[in-house]
């Protein structure tokens, strides 16, 4: 199956869970700009409530216009008997992208896969425009997570549950970050190895800004794409930390003029600020500016 | 007739109040208004101004059907003064009362039924929230209710339109000469500001205390010479109540989009600079873009000369830190600022119409660079609402809104473009209380617009990252999202007028008509 | 679509209706409590008379108590109602009797 979604690579600093059985929370939560919206069936929906949530998100998916934000759907896991009318549901309000929760193998994305691909042929949506993610929820989700990142061409990426995760790991959520250490840098390595996008789980307490902060900062420097996040106060300290700064910006800038124009000259020696500097220096230049066109603070000509 | 607003003001109407309809909100500046005084009864005993009762006091100033007494709104939802007094009024058997309070809310719920059998048959206060601005709007009230703005107020009394036969002035501390303190009581609040007309302007004025205090009493908001009668009671209000604007800063993340958008918008624009001045409401938003701003007079190094209005711990703060140079307070709504105003010495007590009268020598409104207000409606005339809901029952008050709205350099209402599926953002406003030709800029958290009568403006923030856009854009992403509201049905009975501040009538205000589906 | 038994769905929280159905007799029986009524009454009962027709269903007693919900969460709503008085929880017919 081939993916001919193009914005399978797009910008997810932050990816935002909204309840789906909330018609509150459906109406216009793109004003506070994350990047991606979770509309969640799973978790947040009570179980009386699961197959109105459904009604409630193809409306809203289908009626209103979420301004460019990417929509997410979270689906009910595959040990449910939810999960293939979700997706029946999703693929027919023209959702982006299905999170699949407790993931644990690349047989599990191909399952879905299979049922996503009949949905979008019953109700007429190209073949291969629906994105997948996985969420990775125990030991075994990511001690696999190469072979599911590599599972289907629709697979954007992988994101951490640290919630469930770390409850099979038998620890807690500590807040020091030490229990998610190993998952975080694993997933990572095989995320970037598989070419695809990696997400880190939630921060769930929200007056505590400074630890929140230290994580994203954390998370930012370990490679990660995004962050999922449960309330829009999380937003702006995401979209911070993942703009480039102005001297990430400007030195980017001289890297990639330096390397082209050498190039152009046929010369194979690049010096920045009076510094030698290596050719794999140019696609991280060129992934900042991309980064800081996103975040709306580059208006240079690159 | 049509007035400067559009709005069809029936002739019955002005015929019944001998009013014009609005023209302008600058169309009597430099007329000459000769101002109206009152009666004194001469006092030469020196003795005891004080009186046992209500009741007492009635008496002595010659309560009897169809006079007007005033009242102050300092105690906000605590306030048992009115009730008190109104309840006696009704015990007495007296009927035809006008009401003419600065305001009034929910805490004067227990007073609906004395509309219906008649002792109250007109209102003018700056607003009714509660049930009483209910019953109004279903047709309770016999007479009108005329809703003016704080400096509107001042203006009808002093002019001699609003003739007050009995002032009730309740006063955390009264001594028994007649001096008044808004501090040191069992229901402080802060300053006196809007009984100051009334204590001047009255024919007879009664000061209601919990709390009497050996003479002489300082400091003193209200002096002894303008009392007549003094009478305490067990208690003249509830202060958990009077300091109920006391709100933590807000974490609603839709209030601080906005309140980001206002701040930056001030900053970028040529009123912010050294000495300038300011007003702010005490809704989240109004209170977090004040803290927005202080960051930015942090890093410019800006200080503001004067801080204008009613007062809360924000504006304390910034005073404090030596942000902001001095302040004129109107009113406190939290116990921060209550206690700034008593002991802080570039903290303020101003009277109403030093604030906002339209008729004096000018009043601090006109003085003000930047305020910002809220709003129930806004429409693409950049009109405001703030009295009337959308679902044509009167809910909330002019407060200093025309005022601060005419003075100001810069008016910038904030407001999101719906509440639920009401669409704040709107063609026309169900009730216009402030006219848009003193609406400079509105703030949603669609993006802003600006009046078109000031390019100057939208020349200033053109190179701005602020999403600016136009006011009519913002009336149709609201209804691209609720749908086109339809018009609120009426019926023809006029129960209230909203008054401008320069006596004409901005707008009427109908019957409610109850809803059924049509055929 | 035919209404067999009692059913529910949504809450009285703002923004979203609660949705009543029941058998009727024989028509469509529609009562509305609305905080927007004034504003948007013969909206909400436009739209749930075409909700109605879409389904299929002409003989329901239905009643909304809306606390300013939109057009698309009315729709929900009454989906959800009816679906659950006839018990069907699987193969919606998303895009057709369902939009």
């Amino acid at each position: 199956m081939t993916c001919i979604n193009p914005n399978k690579n797009r910008l997810r600093r932050s990816m935002m869970f909204l309840n789906a059985q909330k018609p509150s929370l459906l109406k216009d939560p793109y004003v506070y700009k994350a990047d991606s919206l979770m509309f969640d069936l799973e978790d947040a929906v009570a179980a009386s409530a699961k197959d109105t949530a459904r009604f409630s998100l193809y409306h809203a998916l289908t009626t209103l216009d979420y301004r460019g934000a990417e929509k997410v759907v979270r689906i009910n896991g595959l040990d449910t008997d939810l999960w293939e009318e979700d997706i029946r549901c999703v693929v027919a309000c023209g959702a982006d992208t299905i999170r699949i929760p407790k993931t644990e193998s690349a047989d599990m994305v191909k399952a879905v896969e299979e049922k996503v691909e009949a949905a979008e042929k019953e109700f007429g949506r190209p073949v291969g425009s629906t994105l997948l993610m996985a969420a990775l929820e125990s030991a075994r989700g990511v001690m696999n997570c190469y072979e599911i990142c590599k599972s289907s061409d629709r697979m954007i990426g992988v994101a951490l549950s640290g919630g469930d995760y770390t409850k099979d790991l038998h620890t807690t959520i500590t807040g020091t970050g030490v229990e998610l250490m190993g998952a975080r840098q694993h997933m990572v390595i095989a995320a970037r190895a598989a070419g695809v996008q990696c997400f880190d789980t939630v921060w769930t307490n929200l007056d505590d800004m400074e630890g929140f902060k230290k994580d994203v900062r954390t998370i930012k420097m370990m490679g990660f794409d995004g962050k999922s996040i449960i309330n829009p106060r999380q937003i702006d300290i995401v979209h911070e930390i993942f703009t480039p700064t102005r001297k990430e910006i400007i030195f980017a800038e001289k890297v990639i003029r330096e390397i082209d124009d050498k190039k152009a000259k046929g010369i194979g020696v690049f010096t920045v600020d009076g510094k030698m500097i290596d050719i794999a220096f140019y696609d991280g230049a060129k992934r900042t500016i991309a980064l800081a066109k996103a975040s709306g603070v580059y208006k240079g000509d690159l | 007739m049509i007035n400067a607003v559009g709005r069809d003001i029936p002739e019955e109407i002005l015929k019944q109040t001998g009013k014009e309809v609005f023209q302008g909100s600058h169309h009597f500046d430099g007329a000459e208004v000769r101002t109206e005084s009152h009666h004194i009864k001469i006092r030469n005993d020196g003795g005891s101004k004080v009186l046992p009762s209500i009741h007492d006091a009635l008496v002595k100033c010659g309560i009897h059907d169809g006079m007007t007494l005033s009242f102050h709104h300092h105690f906000r939802n605590g306030d048992r003064v009115l009730n008190m007094v109104i309840e006696e009024c009704h015990n007495m058997g007296i009927r035809n009362l006008t009401i003419a309070a600065s305001s009034m809310g929910p805490q004067n719920d227990p007073i609906v039924p004395y509309l219906d059998d008649g002792t109250i048959t007109n209102i003018r206060s700056s607003g009714v929230r509660g049930k009483i601005g209910k019953a109004i709007s279903e047709g309770h009230l016999q007479g009108l209710a005329i809703m003016a703005s704080h400096g509107g107020r001042v203006r009808a009394i002093k002019s001699g339109e609003v003739k007050i036969d009995i002032a009730f002035i309740g006063a955390p501390t009264a001594d028994d000469y007649g001096n008044l303190g808004a501090n040191g009581g069992r229901a402080d609040c802060g300053v006196l500001s809007y009984a100051a007309p009334d204590a001047l302007h009255a024919e007879k004025v009664v000061a209601i205390t919990d709390t009497l205090v050996p003479f002489p009493n300082f400091p003193q908001q209200i002096k002894g010479i303008y009392v007549d009668y003094v009478v305490a009671v067990d208690s003249i209000g509830d202060p958990t109540k009077i300091a109920s604007g006391a709100a933590k800063p807000t974490t609603d993340q839709r209030k601080l989009l906005m309140a980001k958008y206002c701040s930056d918008f001030v900053a970028a624009s040529p009123y912010f600079k050294e000495g300038f001045t300011y007003q702010t409401g005490v809704g989240g938003a109004s209170i977090a873009s004040t803290k927005f701003l202080a960051d930015e007079m942090r890093n410019r190094n800006i200080h503001m000369a004067l801080g204008i209005g009613g007062m809360a711990k924000p504006m304390c703060d910034l005073l404090n830190e030596g942000l902001i140079r001095e302040l004129v307070d109107t009113q406190d709504f939290d116990l921060e600022a209550v206690r700034s105003v008593a002991e802080n010495p570039h903290h303020h007590f101003i009277m109403a119409g030093e604030y906002a009268s339209p008729l004096t020598k000018e009043s601090y409104v006109n003085r003000l660079d930047i305020v910002i207000l809220g709003a129930l409606e806004v429409d693409t005339h950049f009109n405001v609402n703030v009295v009337v809901g959308s679902d044509g029952y009167i809910t909330g008050a002019q407060g200093g809104h025309p005022d601060t709205a005419c003075g100001a350099k810069c008016t910038i209402i904030i407001a999101p473009i719906m509440q639920g599926r009401i669409p704040t953002i709107c063609d026309d406003c169900t009730t216009v209380t402030t006219p848009g030709e003193d609406v400079d800029v509105v703030v949603t958290d669609y993006g802003i617009a600006i009046n078109p009568k000031r390019q100057d403006l939208i020349e200033a923030m053109k190179d701005t990252d602020l999403p600016i856009t136009t006011i009519e854009h913002l009336r149709d992403i609201a209804y691209s999202i609720t749908g086109k509201p339809e018009k609120v049905q009426f019926e023809d009975r006029v129960v209230g007028i909203i008054e401008a501040r320069d006596g004409t009538i901005m707008d009427v205000v109908r019957q409610v008509k109850p809803f059924s589906l049509e055929d | 679509m035919e209404i067999k038994k009692p059913a529910i769905a949504g809450t009285v929280e703002s923004s979203d209706c609660l949705v009543s159905v029941e058998p009727g007799d024989g028509k469509i029986d529609f009562s509305l409590e609305s905080s927007v009524a004034n504003q948007f009454g013969h909206q909400i009962r436009k739209v749930t008379f075409e909700t109605l027709e879409r389904l299929g269903v002409d003989n329901v007693k239905i009643s909304i108590v809306d606390k300013g919900a939109l057009d698309c969460t009315i729709k929900a709503r009454i989906e959800g109602a009816v679906y659950r008085s006839a018990d069907q929880y699987k193969d919606l017919p998303w895009g057709g009797a369902i939009q």
